[in-house]
């Protein structure tokens, strides 16, 4: 059984359909990304999946409930850390955290308990008296983080859990989604358009552009899908030829006075490829990173987004337009 | 049981919220003292009633109007702080919980009500004051006239936070909030009697002031607190809960229908 399973769901915004007939099954344990320029369908289909928008059609079950038919239950099941900051700043971090166990009707000891828990994982414990007002981007998001956990959900989402963030808070969210996952054996979903994000977090991802899913699989089997790794090699003789005739290399190319090549598992095969060059400059093996994934599949760069402006935006604008 | 402890919570972050900006309190009196000293003494010179008020002073008179129209203003700009809610992701952190749609709108009224009623408050210490000073004049302030005004006062308000919580539910920028809501504020408070009898009214204007809810409220309040009105109290303070339940309902409706 799935935790989440999606059926067709499908969001319509006028003509366009900002998510299409999107087929997805998740299994408990997983952090699952979802990954697509801005405006991709990422965070609509996490609206539909929350319960704050109705699908056009189709549906979907988390922890076997229906989100159309059984708002109630998947929202008992559900904990969520939201894009746009979603805390008050004029309580203190602790009272954001007591208006949640009321909100999700938890018992007054358990509530204080988990609190306390919480706070502690996300090292907040110290300033739970202070003013959200006073908190930086990152100790924000932490506290939502730590917010979205209370109530121990089964499946925690987290749209762009770290834009807008710099570098040091970045992995420090990312170290506390790993401990969770590691500890609590949640279920995870994130969208981002970050690539390196979703390279180190997520056991499965799918690449979503305009509404449908391009492609889906663990990040090491989506590089893979581009057949290696990646050699540049420099040297005053190149013969392309003589590396056509090796088993293992995928792919020849020439950039510039420079030759790329495509090699299955390099770091076994450079020795020989070094021999057969001889003399040479200057060598670097690079791994495929998931932009390249993304830009093999739809022929253009992850931050580029859609050539007509992002797809979901558009399709909102026409919406509030009407 | 679980919605109970929503709306309390929704309620409890309201007034937390409410004690701790201060500016809020203390700006919301400025005005209401503001109105009965300079209006209310410069204007009162002036005039001098004859009929139903006859020998009572018009800073007296006016006082009920400015209960009001605090209740007024502070009760309907409430309102902006759900577009305020919606521009930030706290409206969905509301929405995702496992509280129904109703509790969120009843927790924003007592939320609301209470704001407005801790200004009426101070105002009513305020008008106790002046009353004794000598500045009012009489001013019948006991404990049945306040528990009559009070009943007045809460129902009204409970009336015009869901107005608020309305329009500010169905708009997307605190500026076309803004501008929505003084084109019903002043109207709502200069054709209420609160500035003036509605007795011997010009033909023209005279069915404005009578299609108004806050008419009622204002003649009710005066009633109690000045042993003199225009209508029987209970009828007024009827009109003054059917006005009330009708925005009650419109409000569930509006927030059933509140789009993110």
């Amino acid at each position: 059984m799935y935790i989440i399973e999606t059926k067709n769901l499908t969001k319509r915004y006028n003509n366009l359909n900002a998510v299409d007939k999107l087929n997805l099954q998740i299994e408990e344990g997983e952090i699952f990304g979802l990954l697509g320029p801005n405006g991709a369908g990422k965070t609509t289909t996490l609206l539909m999946l929350t319960t704050l928008k109705q699908p056009t059609s189709g549906t979907a079950t988390i922890n076997n409930f229906d989100i159309i038919k059984q708002p109630d239950k998947v929202r008992k099941s559900i904990g969520i850390v939201f894009q746009d900051p979603s805390s008050d700043e004029i309580l203190t971090g602790y009272e954001n955290l007591k208006l949640h166990g009321w909100l999700y009707d938890m018992p007054d000891d358990l509530r204080e308990q988990r609190i306390k828990e919480v706070l502690e994982l996300v090292d907040l414990t110290d300033r739970k008296d202070d003013r959200v007002k006073k908190y930086s981007g990152g100790m924000r998001r932490r506290l939502e983080l730590a917010r979205g956990l209370m109530h121990h959900p089964h499946v925690l989402f987290l749209d762009e859990p770290t834009l807008g963030l710099d570098p040091q808070s970045r992995d420090v969210i990312w170290k506390y989604i790993e401990k969770l996952a590691k500890e609590k054996n949640i279920t995870i979903i994130i969208t981002t358009h970050y690539m390196d994000e979703a390279d180190k977090l997520c056991n499965r991802l799918a690449i979503i552009d305009r509404g449908k899913i391009v492609v889906l699989g663990t990040p090491k089997e989506l590089k893979k899908i581009l057949g290696g790794d990646i050699i540049r090699l420099k040297a005053e003789n190149l013969d392309d030829e003589v590396y056509k005739n090796l088993k293992y290399v995928k792919k020849v190319s020439k950039c510039d006075s420079e030759l790329c090549l495509t090699v299955e598992d390099a770091n076994k095969h450079l020795q020989e490829i070094l021999r057969i060059t001889g003399k040479i400059d200057s060598v670097e093996i690079r791994s495929p990173t998931l932009d390249d994934v993304f830009l093999y599949h739809t022929g253009r760069g992850i931050r580029e987004g859609s050539p007509e402006g992002s797809w979901a935006d558009k399709a909102m604008n026409m919406r509030s337009g009407r | 049981m679980s919605e109970f402890k929503g709306i309390y919570a929704l309620w409890y972050r309201e007034a937390k919220v409410f004690l701790r900006e201060r500016s809020r309190v203390i700006s919301s009196i400025i005005n209401p003292i503001l109105w009965l000293l300079i209006i209310g003494g410069g204007l009162g010179s002036a005039v001098t009633f004859s009929g139903t008020f006859k020998d009572i002073n018009y800073q007296t008179f006016i006082y009920p109007g400015i209960l009001i129209q605090t209740a007024l203003f502070s009760s309907i700009f409430f309102g902006v702080y759900i577009v305020w809610d919606k521009k930030i992701d706290f409206m969905k952190e509301v929405l995702v919980a496992p509280i129904r749609r109703t509790s969120l709108f009843v927790g924003k009224i007592l939320g609301g009500s209470t704001d407005t009623l801790i200004q009426i408050i101070i105002l009513l210490i305020i008008g106790f004051i002046f009353t004794s000073i000598g500045i009012m004049t009489g001013l019948n302030l006991n404990i049945i006239s306040i528990i009559i005004s009070m009943a007045f006062l809460f129902v009204t308000t409970v009336g015009l936070v869901s107005i608020g919580l309305i329009i500010g539910s169905q708009m997307e920028s605190p500026e076309g909030f803004q501008l929505i809501t003084s084109f019903l504020i002043f109207p709502l408070f200069f054709l209420s009697g609160a500035l003036f009898p509605i007795s011997n009214l010009p033909p023209w204007l005279a069915p404005f002031i009578f299609v108004n809810p806050i008419t009622y409220s204002v003649d009710g309040i005066r009633g109690a607190l000045i042993g003199k009105s225009q209508f029987f109290l209970p009828e007024d303070f009827v009109i003054v809960c059917i006005f009330t339940i009708i925005m009650i309902l419109i409000g569930t409706y509006a927030f059933k229908k509140m789009k993110i």
